[in-house]
């Protein structure tokens, strides 16, 4: 049977070019000004914490220092680049998940591999101290 | 052997021709992605390098950390003018749009000024990226920043005669959005720099 | 003992290049292959001018931005290449059947190295990659019933820089040398190898890198945006999703390879210290980096071959593929864990047992989709009517081949078998068994399968069937002794032996290689006889093996625009589902068709590209300074260049279908 049909709407490409497909997602000027100042806030209170010489443990101010890093992170991404799950289908959200997925398995992966072959592969090195120009002198 | 009786009447074909929704934005958000690894095997490669002084300076002894607060400012201030540009943008104000843009070039370029003038610093110092493996890394990872936002203030001067030429047609339009992630990825990056390099890297 | 002359001073627009870069002065093999191909080139190039086709060439390939015509230039460079790493491989076999205890074969230990570098990184980069994208972009579109790919221009771009990274390494044959540090360059890091070689391969490999990249975001947003009305992701062909997962590891991968190897270049341009010896570097961090770029390259290269054999089973089973879900999902746990298992290539260099057990036990986890892949294949072909053309020989010779090179895989991934077996010779055998079973076969039989839609003819059988059958026969003989002698504790990547029982081995091996050589003779002669039997081969239906999928609803060859009208896809096998309902072709209400222009910036970027990369292989500065802000400036003039598209007139898409009925009715005499 034949697909007897009236035929099929002559279309302008350029008026037709999807304005509302191509505008992107809406900023509003309350939206960069809330990123703008939680990114301030955020980038503030790591660089003083540092400076300062606010918490003693290393180790805590590393932690610290990251949890900050990525809540600006996602500041960025919601505020400025307009990140959510309704964008294009869900596929920016979809691919940046990837991606973290990808870069954090990258990351620490290699950390880990390279942490664990440094401390077996050169045993003169104790692993994951900072070497002193006096300890450097000493290794062969 | 086919149905001879038809299941029911299926249309192959619609009415209108569809049109293709277009894939820049998602085009160069996926690019962005892959710019995102590319800095996650440099970070990686800091991370695995980055204690290892040579017995040369360390970052305690080299990082001047009010130069890069200073710096981020310039970034993320360049990011809120990058914002108005949009903003004027959406209210089709091309005039308004330009300027908007064209003090974030400022912003970037005061960036990549001071950035320069710190590297000359430390190569004077003899921190060079030849000096230890930790320098190399530093050196590359935020150069290879520092060259992203050079790219991206030739694309802004590209696209504002773009725009004062044509006009914010959507093709400029759709140019400007991708401006727009880059600069943004950009700053999400340099919030890893300024972190994991220049704040951790001084602990 | 290696050629390089002592360092002189630098040329200021020369850079590093003498008469003694010249390599056929003193090389009389490589004087040999010089003179064949100019001899060959100035023929092709005659022909061309004879038969006046400079102009269409130009016109109509060079330029052109349809993915049919880039898909096809893909597997002819495929093709071309394919020829030089097998010419590599023959080298390789004639000398390790010769050189024993006092004779020492008739090439030197460096020319040598050179080779077996080269026959790895042309195979991988610069023919299993063309292929399989010259493939991905040729179908892609046509199976989702669209009429082009998401950028038309990039599409063409990212072909011709690819092509540029082949012109880099076919150069440094007549120009310098290639490397010798393998195909991944793990030894002979910067400073300590400062010769050319290994700038030609950082070079190659980051102009054809770029190609692959921006292809790989092409054909994801393709398959995201581009599906005809109906067609959701899982009702897409599997060919298709194959392609999109291997697009995503594209994406997801080369960036690994390119921050890679400029760390690498940043070490012998800069002379900073990134994997040096010295001042705090770390070679193994290469090895760690690379891999994690190499693990999914190869699943980029046999995840769309996956693809294919899918394709292949259902139609010549006349059946529907068995456990399409469970395909689909399959192969997205494929890509997501083939990101987890990299250290499986180094489990030697020392990472300790708790490393090594994760990565092992990943690695054999990954075999288990693919195990899951194979079951559905065969339930496919259980109780289906089967055809054994020569597509589905390829395809029941890969399921035994490829079978068994996974098994050998699973061996090597348990890491106390592999501290035994690393850089074997077993080695050597499994990757090849997986490489040649798997993607070698699958072009193969692709390239069987499609080629009546993309030049109108079937290819003739017989000689198919040859070639089917002296490749299979000859990778056996060509492998078989491989695991053996890797079993037997043989290194690679040795051109002389002192051992005299091993030479057995190797003649036997070198006899596989014959075999195969008769097989890609007998594929050559399958292309020129079946060019000559066109007629009698001709495919008048567009659907010569009564397929399933969307590409089988147009001409053979499909007109530039694929579709007159949009196809709406109902259920999975759209093609098939629109058989079954007694689909007819419209044949009125023509409409415009918006289509991209050809555009000849795509070639003049990338050449500038490799312009620039060949400079900064000779160290030649100013030409390096000028060919880059000539290519940067290049892409901003493009970039002022608005006009892209243009309309084909109704009543050409008229013509065109008409003809097409034309053609039809004849057929159904």
């Amino acid at each position: 049977m034949s697909a007897s049909h009236t035929p099929p709407h002559a279309h302008d490409a350029h008026h037709h070019g999807g304005h509302h497909h191509d505008a992107g997602p809406h900023s509003t000027l309350s939206g960069y000004m809330v990123g703008f100042v939680l990114s301030v806030i955020l980038t503030a209170i790591p660089f003083w914490l540092v400076m300062g010489k606010v918490i003693a443990d290393k180790g805590t101010l590393a932690l610290v220092l990251g949890a900050f890093a990525v809540a600006q992170v996602l500041v960025h991404m919601v505020c400025f680049l307009h990140m959510n799950g309704k964008v294009e289908g869900g596929w920016t959200l979809l691919s940046t998940l990837f991606t973290v997925v990808f870069v954090a398995v990258g990351i620490a992966g290699t950390l880990w591999v390279m942490f664990h072959m440094n401390a077996n592969m050169m045993p003169t090195h104790a692993p994951g101290h900072a070497h002193t120009p006096a300890a450097e002198q000493r290794a062969p | 052997m086919s149905d001879t009786h038809a299941l029911t009447t299926r249309a192959y074909h619609l009415a209108h021709e569809p049109h293709p929704e277009n894939g820049t934005a998602l085009g160069f958000w996926l690019y962005l992605m892959s710019d995102c690894l590319i800095f996650a095997a440099l970070f990686a490669t800091y991370g695995v390098l980055g204690r290892s002084y040579a017995g040369g300076p360390t970052g305690a002894e080299l990082f001047d950390l009010p130069l890069v607060a200073l710096n981020t400012a310039f970034l993320l201030l360049s990011s809120i003018t990058f914002g108005f540009a949009m903003l004027q943008k959406q209210q089709n104000k091309v005039g308004g749009t330009l300027a908007w843009l064209a003090i974030t070039g400022l912003f970037g370029l005061c960036f990549l000024g001071l950035e320069l003038y710190e590297f000359h610093h430390l190569i004077h110092q003899g921190a060079g990226p030849q000096r230890s493996a930790f320098l190399s890394a530093f050196f590359t990872l935020v150069a290879t920043h520092g060259l992203h936002v050079t790219f991206g203030l030739v694309w802004l001067v590209v696209l504002m005669v773009q725009i004062a030429r044509h006009g914010l047609i959507h093709e400029n339009q759709r140019r400007l959005m991708c401006l727009s992630m880059f600069w943004h990825f950009l700053d999400v990056v340099w919030i890893g720099v300024f972190t994991f390099v220049y704040l951790m890297g001084v602990l | 003992m290696t050629e390089h002359t002592p360092a002189a001073a630098p040329h200021w627009l020369l850079g590093r290049i003498t008469w003694d870069s010249i390599p056929m002065a003193h090389e009389p093999i490589v004087l040999y292959t010089f003179l064949a191909t100019m001899l060959g080139g100035l023929a092709v190039v005659a022909a061309l001018a004879r038969f006046r086709l400079w102009g269409p060439l130009w016109k109509d390939w060079i330029c052109s931005i349809d993915h049919k015509r880039i898909g096809i230039m893909y597997m002819v460079l495929g093709l071309v290449m394919f020829l030089r790493g097998f010419a590599d491989a023959v080298m390789m076999r004639l000398q390790q059947s010769m050189a024993f205890g006092e004779s020492m074969g008739y090439l030197p230990p460096h020319h040598y190295d050179q080779i077996f570098t080269a026959h790895g990184v042309i195979m991988i980069f610069f023919v299993a990659m063309p292929f399989v994208t010259g493939l991905m972009n040729y179908l892609v579109p046509l199976q989702i019933g669209a009429r082009d790919v998401s950028f038309p221009f990039l599409n063409n771009f990212s072909f011709w820089m690819t092509a540029g990274g082949a012109v880099l390494v076919m150069l440094s044959l007549f120009l310098g040398e290639f490397s010798t540090a393998g195909w991944l360059a793990l030894s002979n890091l910067g400073a300590q190898n400062p010769g050319v070689g290994l700038d030609y391969y950082i070079w190659g490999l980051q102009v054809a890198g770029v190609g692959t990249t921006l292809s790989g975001i092409n054909l994801i947003v393709t398959i995201v945006k581009m599906r005809a009305p109906g067609m959701s992701l899982m009702k897409m062909p599997v060919f298709t999703w194959t392609a999109l997962c291997t697009n995503a590891l594209i994406v997801a991968s080369f960036p690994v390879l390119t921050a890679a190897l400029v760390l690498m270049s940043l070490d012998r341009y800069v002379g900073t210290n990134f994997f040096t010896n010295d001042l705090g570097g770390n070679a193994m961090l290469y090895v760690n980096l690379i891999w994690i770029w190499g693990h999914p390259e190869v699943y980029i290269l046999v995840l769309p071959c996956f693809g294919i054999f899918s394709e292949v089973v259902a139609t010549f089973s006349r059946k529907r593929l068995f456990g399409y879900t469970s395909m689909v999902y399959a192969t997205v746990c494929i890509t997501v864990l083939s990101y987890l298992v990299w250290l499986h290539h180094f489990f030697t260099m020392g990472s300790g047992a708790t490393v090594n057990t994760f990565f092992g036990i990943t690695t054999m986890i990954i075999s288990i989709p693919t195990g899951a892949k194979i079951f559905n294949w065969l339930f496919t072909m259980y109780k289906g009517r089967i055809r054994f053309t020569v597509p589905m020989l390829w395809t029941v010779g890969f399921m035994c081949t490829f079978a068994i090179g996974g098994m050998t895989g699973v061996l090597l991934a348990v890491p106390p078998a592999d501290f035994v077996l690393h850089n074997s010779l077993f080695l050597i055998a499994h990757f090849h068994n997986v490489i040649i079973g798997g993607v070698v076969f699958a072009v193969f039989a692709g390239i069987n399968y499609w080629y009546p839609k993309a030049f109108g003819y079937r290819l003739d059988e017989f000689w198919g069937k040859c070639s089917f059958w002296f490749w299979l026969v000859g990778f056996w003989v060509a492998f078989t002794p491989l695991y053996i002698l890797g079993l037997m504790g043989v290194t690679r990547r040795v051109s002389h032996f002192e051992d005299a029982s091993l030479q057995i081995w190797f003649v036997i091996a070198a006899f596989g290689a014959a075999l195969i050589a008769l097989g890609i003779a007998s594929f050559f002669i399958q292309l020129f006889v079946s060019y000559r039997r066109r007629d009698a081969l001709r495919d008048v239906t567009g659907d010569p093996w009564d397929g399933r999928t969307l590409e089988w609803a147009t001409s053979s060859p499909p007109p530039q625009y694929n579709f007159a009208f949009t196809p709406v896809a109902h259920e999975i096998d759209a093609w098939w589902d629109m058989k079954k309902h007694g689909y007819q072709r419209p044949l009125a209400g023509f409409q415009p068709i918006h289509m991209p222009a050809n555009t000849g910036a795509g070639i003049v970027i990338a050449g500038l590209s490799t312009v620039f990369g060949f400079a900064m292989i000779w160290h030649m500065w100013p030409l390096a300074a000028a060919s880059f802000a000539a290519t940067v400036l290049a892409s901003i003039i493009h970039t002022f260049n608005y006009q892209r598209d243009y309309h084909i007139p109704a009543a050409e898409v008229a013509a065109t279908e008409a003809a097409r009925t034309q053609q039809l009715a004849a057929a159904h005499v």
